[in-house]
């Protein structure tokens, strides 16, 4: 079992005519994702990787039976193109392009209401379902299958902290990159909801990061309805406050909000061991299951 | 990026938005004349990206020509808290009975733009909003209509502004919506908008910050941007001509890394192993050599920093370009400024590793290794 994603999942590339586009195309290919389409405005009939290219999103759901898409249209495009997306309709959206402007974020996000589509990110590396599927960037041979799910803001982090649960024979049911921008789709309570629902998944691995107050969010909610356990992990401890730490959404805001401390706070209360290095995390972990 | 108060005013003026009258001044003598045009009292206040200018000594009142002649020589070229003043704000100084405060920004919870109103102006706000934040109105906007006049209306009057002058300062808010939607803001803020005696509004300090992933469709505040650089930190400068998400801090050992979360748990552990973090430097995705070579060039010159530590992840990043990257920027010196060491794991880490010349940097197989080995590289040159 796993969340979100499975060898079944029919997939459609937006933006699969740019170079980000193809490339990682070919790797999720490699990797046994069903891709079955590309959508590129214009481009309608050409051919990339072995797959169809449609004009429209709609088209390639239509022809192709498409229920999910991975967009990597560039971000003065992208808002657009999740607009596309969502009224194709498709199941899961998942937008790694990073840079889209927060306002028209705001409106897909107004939308994504409307909707019953799950989207991802943006501004994030996707998700993966170790040996079925990944819908995004992520470099597969890190992950193994197993019985730990994995949320994640953060990119990169999550590879390092995968990259110590695998060392120790601890696989993934499915690991999901949300995303570092203020405003995103799918948050830490949808998918800590999802992973709960997952009978496969018997731990959670919680990856959380300065900015907001989505962590403390999860932490309620982990407390309330959750029985499955979780470890958690945040970054920026040592940010100063007002500083922008690369994503756009990870900032402590000058009043105080936001910071490392409330969030390592509100999630130990919740019973949640939090480790302050990612070779803790995976400690954590064994000690739950 | 965030728009001097100047430039804020210059938006919101044009927007329709009543502000004093104001010129913007880099001499002492500029100043003197301004203020001989617009007549006393005028404010001179500090023109750098600083919060809290008024308590720091970065604006004062001035009376009369000598007075502007001596305020003006005190700020200009003053350092408040880190940035140097090399331009002043001259302006009439406006004779008020109360002071609000109107605001528009991203409600990130809610996922959509907030108004607020307050009948408590003048101060820190944020302060308000933590003591009794039953004392801020706030007004959330639907983004697919924006907003309407009557949600204005409600917040102002929720807010318990005088009837008298609820009206403008609904059309101020209205207004400031407007510019915040137009211009991409991710903050837009009047903090006090000044009421006088009869009943007159004025903005007399403006705020307007504006979403850099917005910049490409916003040529004209793209262009704010260049013109207020003059007081940034030159080493932050630097970051932004490579393009760098850079941060200064004030410890010595220099971190570069791939990706935010990553760069973020680099510091955070040479903290936890007993140093101090000189920067965070994110070299984003896909880095090629050059751009690896940039990043060294970079925190080599903090002379702040003691020891460096480069931890790379590579999912689309590969190993051997960083490797490569590494190696070309220190085959340039006759001896290696400052210590490096170096941790590769992902895409071709391994490559990677043989690539590296490990008579120039220290190779380490793990984070937690890496961290600790610069630490001690950066105490041991501290001693």
């Amino acid at each position: 079992m796993s969340v979100l994603v499975d060898e079944e999942t029919r997939v459609v590339v937006q933006g699969i005519t740019g170079g980000e586009g193809k490339f990682h195309t070919e790797q999720m290919m490699e990797y046994g994702t069903n891709v079955v389409a590309g959508a590129v405005p214009g481009k309608g009939g050409q051919e990339v990787a072995g797959v169809p290219v449609y004009d429209t999103v709609e088209q390639a759901a239509r022809e192709e039976d498409a229920d999910a898409s991975v967009v990597f249209v560039p971000p003065a495009f992208a808002g657009d193109a999740l607009f596309e997306a969502l009224d194709a309709p498709l199941d899961l959206v998942v937008a790694i392009t990073e840079g889209i402007p927060t306002q028209d974020m705001a409106r897909v996000n107004r939308q994504l209401r409307e909707t019953d589509t799950y989207l991802v990110g943006p501004n994030c590396p996707g998700l993966i379902t170790p040996g079925e599927a990944k819908l995004g960037i992520l470099p597969g041979n890190i992950f193994s299958s197993g019985n730990v799910g994995l949320v994640s803001r953060s990119g990169t982090l999550t590879y390092q902290v995968v990259d110590n649960l695998t060392k120790r024979d601890l696989g993934q049911t499915t690991a999901i990159g949300i995303g570092g921008d203020p405003i995103i789709g799918t948050g830490f309570v949808d998918a800590l909801e999802l992973f709960e629902a997952d009978p496969d998944t018997h731990a959670v691995v919680m990856c959380g990061e300065i900015g907001g107050e989505d962590e403390e969010e999860a932490a309620r909610y982990i407390a309330e309805y959750m029985d499955t356990p979780v470890a958690g992990f945040i970054a920026g401890r040592t940010a100063p406050p007002g500083k922008r730490m690369g994503h756009a959404g990870a900032i402590v805001s000058g009043s105080g909000t936001g910071t490392a401390e409330s969030k390592i706070k509100a999630l130990e209360n919740a019973g949640v061991p939090v480790g302050d290095t990612p070779e803790q995390v995976a400690d954590h972990v064994e000690d739950l299951l | 990026m965030r728009l001097h108060e100047y430039q804020a005013k210059e938006v919101f003026a044009d927007a329709g938005i009543p502000t004093p009258a104001a010129e913007l001044a880099a001499s002492v003598d500029d100043a003197v004349a301004a203020a001989e045009a617009i007549g006393y009292p005028v404010a001179v206040k500090a023109q750098v990206h600083v919060g809290g200018r008024g308590k720091a000594g970065g604006i004062e009142l001035a009376e009369s020509e000598s007075e502007v002649r001596e305020v003006a020589d005190d700020i200009l070229g003053m350092d408040l808290k880190g940035y140097t003043v090399e331009r002043v704000l001259v302006e009439e100084a406006v004779d008020f009975v109360n002071e609000l405060y109107v605001g528009v920004t991203m409600d990130r919870g809610e996922g959509k733009p907030v108004a607020m109103v307050s009948t408590r102006g003048g101060v820190n706000i944020e302060e308000v909003a933590e003591e009794d934040p039953e004392a801020i109105a706030r007004e959330h906007i639907d983004p697919a209509f924006g907003m309407h006049p009557y949600q204005a209306r409600r917040a102002v009057y929720e807010a318990g502004v005088d009837r008298d002058i609820a009206n403008s300062v609904a059309r101020v808010l209205q207004t400031l919506y407007q510019v915040w939607e137009d211009r991409d803001g991710s903050d837009a803020e009047i903090n006090p908008l000044m009421v006088t005696a009869d009943d007159e509004i004025v903005a007399a300090d403006a705020v307007l910050n504006v979403d850099d992933d917005a910049l490409f469709r916003q040529p004209e505040m793209a262009e704010y941007d260049e013109e207020g650089e003059f007081s940034e930190d030159e080493l932050e400068r630097k970051a932004d001509e490579y393009g760098f998400d850079y941060v200064r801090l004030s410890g010595n050992v220099g971190i570069i890394g791939n990706g935010a979360g990553l760069v973020m748990t680099t510091l955070d552990l040479v903290d936890y192993y007993g140093g101090e973090p000189a920067n965070f430097l994110d070299v984003g995705g896909g880095a090629k050599a050059e751009r690896i070579s940039n990043a060294l060039d970079m925190v080599f010159s903090d002379e702040n920093v003691d020891a460096v530590v480069f931890n790379i992840f590579g999912g689309i990043t590969r190993g051997d370009e960083v490797a490569r990257g590494i190696n070309e920027a220190l085959e340039q010196f006759d001896e290696i400024p400052k210590p490096v060491v170096v941790r590769l794991a992902g895409t071709n880490a391994e490559e990677g590793m043989e690539i590296l010349n490990a008579d120039l940097v220290t190779v380490e197989q793990t984070l937690e290794d890496a961290v600790q080995r610069a630490v001690g590289y950066a105490e041991e040159v501290d001693q």
